[in-house]
This record gives C-alpha cells, sequence and structure tokens, in this order.
C-alpha cells in the first residue's frame, strides 16, 4: 500500500498541539494520511493520542497547528461541521438508542442536519440496510440495541461511521473488549474501508495488536511523536522499546518459597468479569504471600486496573477472593479498605482543592493522633517532597508530585495489602526513579505486602519479586521476574 | 410514522380521548374542573419531557415559560382588552422569544448549570411579578376580565383537544428524524456531534418548541381560572410538580407526561379528605416510582417490549 506514498494525502496533520491549561497533551504532531492507507497512532494511556484524534475532528480544539482535509485547513472547527466534510469516527463506547431498531440507529446517521427532517425518506432507509448488510448487521437490523451481544454493538458503532461514505475514519480502539475471533473480522472490515480508497487512522495503546492491520505507525509518549514508519520498524525501534519496556532491567526477586506462609495472603481464584456484554476478566487466578511484592504486567486495556477494582470490591465477579482464609465477597468497598487491602488508584484521585496534609490527613483519619503523627513522620521520610508541599492544594503539583502523595494518603490508611495501579502513568524518567527509592525502601524496611500493575516493565521489574503478565483479561504467564525477558519479554509489546 | 397509525399505543391513546370526551355528559362540574387544570398540566409536562426526556436538558424552570405565556396573555388582556385568542398566541410566542432568551445562553454552560441557570430565570420572573405590582397584580394576583367559557363542559373539551393535538404534535415530532436527532444530542452529545449534527441547534429548536407550548398551556390556563398569580404558573412549587409528572409517567415518551401529570392533579384531589397527607402520599408514591421505576409508568412498559 506503499505507492499512495505519490498522492497527495487526504488529510495532512502540521504542528498539531493541544494544551490543557499548564498540561501540553499534544506537542507539535506532524503527519499525512493517505486515502487507501491504515495509519495507525499508538502510545500509552495519557500519551496524548486521543486527544490528537478529537483535535482532528474538531471535539477539541487544537491549540495550534493545522488539519487540513483535501488541501483545506479544518482545524478550530465544531465537530460536525467537519463530520460533514467526510470525516467519520469510530466510538470505543457505544451508546446506541435503545428504543429505536439497529436500522433506525443507522439512520439517525445518515439524516442531514435540518430542523425540518420531519418524515423519513424511503432512500435513507434503502441505504441504512445497504450498511447494515455491508457491516454484518443484516441479519439483526430489526432488533433492538438491548438485545444485541458486544460485538455487534461495536459492528452499529462502525456502520454509524461510515454511513455517510467518509473519506476519512477515525477508529479509537478498534479491538477493545472484543474476542480474538471477533477481532479478525473487525480486521477484515477496517480493510475493507482502506480498500475502497477512504484513509483510514486507528488509535491504540500499543503497536502488538493492530501490527497486521496498518500500513503505518506513528508512536508517541507525552504528547510527541517518538517515530513513525512499519509497525515492525517501530517495534524495533529503541526508545519505542524503552518506553513500554524500560532499558535494562535489574531484578532482585527473592524466591516465592522464603515466604513463610502456607496459605498465601491474598488468592485470587478464577474470577471472571464482565462490563455490560464486554468480558473484562477470564479466569484470573493470582496469589500474593506476606510481604511478598507482586506485579502484574500488561498492556493499556489488559485488565489490571479490572483486577484491582474487583479486589477492592467495587465490581461484581464470578469466582473468589479470599484473604488470609476469608471469603471478600460481599464486604463493602469501604470495610476492604479499612481492613487493610488499600488501593492507589492509577486515576490518583486526589481531593484537588485541598492541601497536601490535609489529603494525607484524610488517610489517616482512622488512626489515633499519636500514632497517625507518627507514621506522618515516616511518611516524610520516605517522599521529603510533600512535607515542603504540605501547605499547597493538590492540584496544583506537579505530577510526579501528585503520585507520590496518591500513595502517600495511601500508606497513611497503614495497609498490609498496597495495590498500585500505574504509578509511572505518564510520569518522567526522573520522577520515576525517586518512586522506584520509595517502593525499595518499603520493601526493605516494612513488612508491606505490595501489589503492583504496570505498563511499564521496567520500573516493575526490579520490585518483583514474582509477576504476572495480563494478556487479552487473561494472565498469559507467571513467574520470576529474572525469566521474563527472556520468556515474556518478547511477545509483550 | 404510518406504523404508529397501526401500532397498539395509537388505539389504545384513541379510545382514551373518545372516552375522555364523553364526560361532560356524565360527570359533575368539578370532576370536569379538575381535568380540565390536569390536561393543562399535562401539556406542560410533556413541552417538558422533550427537553428532559430527547435533548436531555433538566429544565427546572419549566414554570419560566409557562408563567412568561401565562402572565403576557393576562396582562395584554387586562391592559388593552384586546381578544382573548390574541391574547394567547402573543403570550404563546412571548414565551417563546423569553425561552430563545435563556437558552442561548444557558445551553453554552455545561451540566448542572444549565439547570441552575432555568432556576435562577424563574426566580427573577417572580420578583419581577412581585415588584411590578401596577401591572402583574402582584402577590394577589392578576384578575383577568375575559374568560375562555363559563361552561364547564366547553372548557372541558377545549382542554381535552388541546392536550390532545399538543400530544399528537409533541409525539409525532419525537418520533421523527428530527427527534431522533435531538434524542441521539441528548444521549451522547459528542458522538452526535461526529455524527455531523449541530448540537445546539438542534437542542436550541427543541427549547422553542419547549417554551411554545408550555407558554400557550400557560395562556389558556390563566383564561380559564380568570386569574394570573404566582402560585398557579410561577413558583417554584409548580415546576417541580410538572418535572414530578413528567418523570413519573415516563422519560422519553411524551405521552406517559400527561398521564403523569393527569395522575399526580387527580391523586392529589382525591386524597384532600386525608388533609395535609394529601401532598405526602402523593410525593411518597411519586418517590417510589423514581426510586423502583425510573422509566416511570409508560417507560417501564415500553422497555419491557425493546427487549423483546
Amino acid at each position: 500500500m506503499n505507492s499512495t506514498a505519490t498522492t497527495t494525502p487526504v488529510l495532512e496533520v502540521r504542528g498539531l498541539t493541544k494544551r490543557f491549561g499548564g498540561l501540553t497533551a499534544v506537542k507539535n504532531l506532524s503527519f499525512d494520511v493517505h486515502g487507501g492507507e491504515i495509519f495507525g497512532l499508538i502510545g500509552p494511556n495519557g500519551s496524548g493520542k486521543s486527544t490528537a484524534m478529537k483535535a482532528i475532528m474538531g471535539i477539541e480544539r487544537p491549540t495550534a497547528g493545522t488539519v487540513r482535509f483535501e488541501g483545506h485547513d479544518v482545524a478550530g472547527q465544531p465537530a460536525h461541521k467537519i463530520a460533514r466534510q467526510g470525516f467519520g469516527m469510530v466510538f470505543q463506547h457505544s451508546r446506541p438508542l435503545n428504543r429505536q431498531t439497529v436500522l433506525e440507529n443507522i439512520m439517525v446517521a445518515l439524516l442531514p442536519d435540518s430542523l425540518f427532517m420531519l418524515f423519513p425518506d424511503k432512500a435513507l432507509t434503502e441505504r441504512a440496510k445497504w450498511i447494515a448488510d455491508r457491516v454484518g448487521l443484516g441479519s439483526v437490523m430489526h432488533r433492538r440495541p438491548p438485545t444485541l451481544p458486544f460485538a455487534d454493538l461495536r459492528r452499529l458503532e462502525l456502520a454509524k461511521a461510515i454511513a455517510r461514505d467518509p473519506k476519512v475514519v477515525l477508529v479509537d480502539e478498534p479491538f477493545a473488549g472484543l474476542t480474538l475471533a471477533e477481532v479478525a473480522t473487525f480486521s477484515e472490515l477496517i480493510r475493507s474501508f482502506r480498500d475502497e480508497g477512504r484513509a483510514v487512522m486507528l488509535v491504540d495503546h500499543n503497536v502488538k495488536s493492530v501490527a497486521a492491520l496498518v500500513d503505518r505507525v506513528l508512536a508517541m509518549y507525552l504528547g510527541e511523536e517518538i517515530v513513525t514508519g512499519r509497525a515492525d520498524e517501530v517495534m524495533r525501534n529503541e526508545t519505542v522499546r524503552r518506553v513500554y519496556l524500560g532499558g535494562a532491567i535489574e531484578t532482585s526477586a527473592r524466591p516465592e518459597s522464603n515466604f513463610a506462609d502456607k496459605v498465601p495472603l491474598l488468592q485470587v481464584e478464577n474470577i471472571s468479569v464482565h462490563y455490560g456484554k464486554a468480558q473484562a476478566l477470564e479466569n484470573v487466578s493470582i496469589h500474593v504471600h506476606q510481604g511478598e511484592f507482586v506485579s502484574v504486567v500488561g498492556l493499556n486495556g489488559a485488565g489490571k486496573t479490572t483486577l484491582f477494582n474487583t479486589i477492592s470490591g467495587f465490581l461484581p465477579y464470578s469466582g473468589e477472593i479470599i484473604r488470609g482464609g476469608e471469603k471478600l465477597r460481599g464486604i463493602s468497598p469501604a470495610h476492604i479498605a479499612k481492613s487493610g487491602i488499600v488501593q492507589c488508584p492509577e486515576t490518583r484521585e486526589l481531593f484537588g482543592e485541598m492541601t497536601v496534609r490535609e489529603n494525607l490527613d484524610l488517610g489517616g483519619q482512622h488512626l489515633e493522633p499519636a500514632e497517625q503523627a507518627k507514621q506522618l513522620e515516616w511518611l516524610f521520610e520516605l517522599f521529603p517532597i510533600l512535607k515542603q508541599r504540605q501547605g499547597q492544594m493538590a492540584q496544583t503539583l506537579s505530577g510526579g508530585e501528585q503520585q507520590m502523595l496518591a500513595i502517600g494518603r495511601s500508606l497513611m490508611m497503614k495497609p498490609k495489602i498496597l495495590i498500585l495501579d500505574e504509578p509511572t502513568l505518564g510520569l518522567a524518567p526522573v520522577i520515576l526513579e525517586q518512586l522506584s527509592k520509595a517502593l525499595e525502601k518499603l520493601r526493605q524496611t516494612t513488612p508491606i505486602t505490595v501489589l503492583l500493575g504496570e505498563q511499564n516493565v521496567t520500573f516493575a521489574l526490579p520490585h518483583a519479586d514474582r509477576v504476572y503478565v495480563l494478556e487479552h483479561a487473561r494472565i498469559v504467564w507467571e513467574g520470576d521476574p529474572g525469566r521474563f525477558a527472556a520468556e515474556a519479554g518478547e511477545g509483550y509489546l | 410514522m404510518i406504523g404508529f397509525f397501526k401500532s397498539r399505543l395509537f388505539w389504545i391513546s384513541l379510545t382514551i380521548v373518545i372516552v375522555a370526551s364523553t364526560l361532560p355528559w356524565y360527570v359533575s362540574g368539578y370532576i370536569l374542573g379538575l381535568l380540565t387544570v390536569a390536561y393543562y398540566f399535562g401539556v406542560f409536562a410533556m413541552a417538558w419531557d422533550l427537553l428532559f426526556g430527547f435533548a436531555g436538558e433538566v429544565n427546572f424552570g419549566p414554570t419560566f415559560l409557562i408563567g412568561v405565556g401565562a402572565y403576557t396573555a393576562g396582562i395584554i388582556n387586562n391592559q388593552f382588552g384586546i381578544s382573548v385568542s390574541m391574547c394567547i398566541v402573543i403570550g404563546a410566542l412571548a414565551s417563546v422569544v423569553a425561552g430563545f432568551v435563556l437558552a442561548l445562553p444557558a445551553l453554552r454552560v455545561r451540566g448542572p448549570y444549565f439547570g441552575l441557570t432555568t432556576l435562577v430565570a424563574v426566580l427573577i420572573l417572580q420578583n419581577f411579578i412581585v415588584v411590578f405590582a401596577d401591572l402583574t397584580g402582584g402577590e394577589i394576583g392578576l384578575t383577568i376580565p375575559d374568560v375562555l367559557s363559563i361552561d364547564a363542559g366547553v372548557n372541558y373539551w377545549i382542554a381535552l383537544g388541546f392536550m390532545t393535538i399538543s400530544a399528537a404534535i409533541l409525539y409525532g415530532l419525537s418520533q421523527s428524524p428530527v427527534g431522533l436527532v435531538l434524542q441521539a444530542s441528548g444521549q451522547d452529545p459528542v458522538q452526535a456531534g461526529a455524527l455531523g449534527f449541530n448540537i445546539v441547534k438542534h437542542k436550541l429548536a427543541a427549547f422553542i418548541v419547549s417554551a411554545f407550548f408550555s407558554g400557550l398551556s400557560g395562556a389558556l390556563l390563566v383564561f380559564y381560572f380568570g386569574t394570573a398569580s404566582v402560585g398557579t404558573v410561577v413558583d417554584i412549587a409548580v415546576g417541580v410538580q410538572v418535572i414530578v409528572a413528567a418523570v413519573l409517567g415516563g422519560r422519553r415518551t411524551v405521552l406517559g407526561a400527561a398521564l403523569g401529570a393527569i395522575f399526580l392533579i387527580v391523586a392529589g384531589e382525591f386524597l384532600r379528605p386525608t388533609g395535609e397527607l394529601a401532598t405526602f402520599i402523593v410525593s411518597a408514591v411519586a418517590l417510589v416510582v423514581i426510586l423502583f421505576f425510573p422509566g416511570g409508568f409508560l417507560g417501564s412498559v415500553l422497555s419491557r417490549e425493546a427487549r423483546q
């Protein structure tokens, strides 16, 4: 498909920048997408890829830069105007009209933006039928969305996006929540869009899942382009590997036999979790010993957060979660947290308009005043920067400081098991080092048990005694971090 | 659309309207009067559902639109003695203008602020009426020289006819392509925008239609009462009743809103012997329905059908 490189691109993005207040989510991004090409925009969570797509579509107004569509600049126009010129977007989450049939849902996408369309047009119905057949919804077009399986709802999203025959199709995480067989069918569909001459742009977390599909890939990190090229080149790129896997990996695992408890402190047995119709976890089993540091590594969307939220009691599940011989089922999230399983969530969930000190005090609320003071003093030793920032509002902290505060607040609860969900998300390397040191100190000097979820393997492995690899809702590997590189590292990216 | 005339809902509605239109021949004037008010309330609730159920915007100030229509019609009749029908038309148009002026800035703000803006509008209107008492009659109320009719039966038929026509238009609109776009905009504005629909335009249009029917109904109501007062057409409590009626009847059903309004007013009246308890009982029922059947009367039935 590289023959298209000679023709003029359908979409030319130059210097695209999007700032939210002080945060630059997309920094000076430039690329072309040709008709008949599938272009992938990839990067870990928080890298700005979704923001870039939204800025192109007009959902977010770009701060700077141009988005040329067939030669004229559309940057800054509202989404509905951009859409009418020949853009279609496939959303990851679908909210169809539940009281209308599939066909009527597709018809909505075909309607003109007019206030005087009071009676449906026969031609539109025919066209909607044709589109339904095209994406494989032909047999269910008279059913209503609540009765459809998840994959068909995704098909409906595809149908709506291509309804008005767009020249540019933007797809947000094409395969999220689909089974492997469905991934194959959807890849075929997306390829067929390309073969019709459309310019297709995919946004995804990682190269691997879209490698077979894309013609070219742009990998980005912290809002900036790292490299653009063929999927296999991008996967071999040193910087890309460092972003996803980190650099050279050092491990210092303590063997599992070191941990004295015969029955592990926390046992997760065969749990499965569904979000509506999408399977987020499939028969996942892990165990954690008293004092052990266990890492669950996996790319974004693999199910790490779901696993942690299930343990914390936020989600309904099948299977069992057992802590110290006692089943956690039916215990409220608040009780689970109070009893010592404390999660420090990926999204941090700080109280932005409270000071650092108030955030920490809230964490230590249930402690005796003397004990709280002692814990606070210990915490300030672990994260000295928080001591300096005590009186500052949490939302004014830098990303790294916020992460330290989030961990600090969790530690104020004196957890027995600390669950850290993606602490490195969107943080600069220098901060990672500080977090790394703090974790090491926890491991050396306290009896705490840590369950760490990470995409960044370099960060996760040095602190791990044992590693699980979570992929596509399932545990695919378990073992010693020393063996990770040899056994699981290759297939990870 | 054509399917609707064959649907069960159409035949049920038609039967109810026919039966309802025969009531003046065998029920008391008292019940007729009650139902007359209930029908006007039904239109308030349906107009409100167009905004909440379809455009996805919670308008906490339905009485702003109602009140502007009612008072405008009443004042010009009082001051200039213009004919009743002209007053009603002007009242409805005034409500449209007021609705437009309110919605244009209000739709720019997101989330709960739209609702708060509409709530504040009611308070402003209420204050205006009290302050300009010479013109509006203030807290005592505005006396209106003309009435629609002195015959209870005729008043009842006017109200029933008006509600039926309004229901047909609002329901038809909600099921038309424009209604679908509106529903899509309410449910997922980002996606509707990406599908090429100007959300603000569609929501503004919905607001204007809602304002028109609210104002028209408000104007008719004051010419039925022969008086306009804050307590009957502007007070926040009246607005709350409209909202409760619409939610009770079923969000996104339009027709359910009318059922909810009739239920609220009739139930309130039947419970009158219980004195102060009446409001409490009606509110409790409303609360139970909202908590356990968030789809409302008609919504629960429809969503059961959707699942089949």
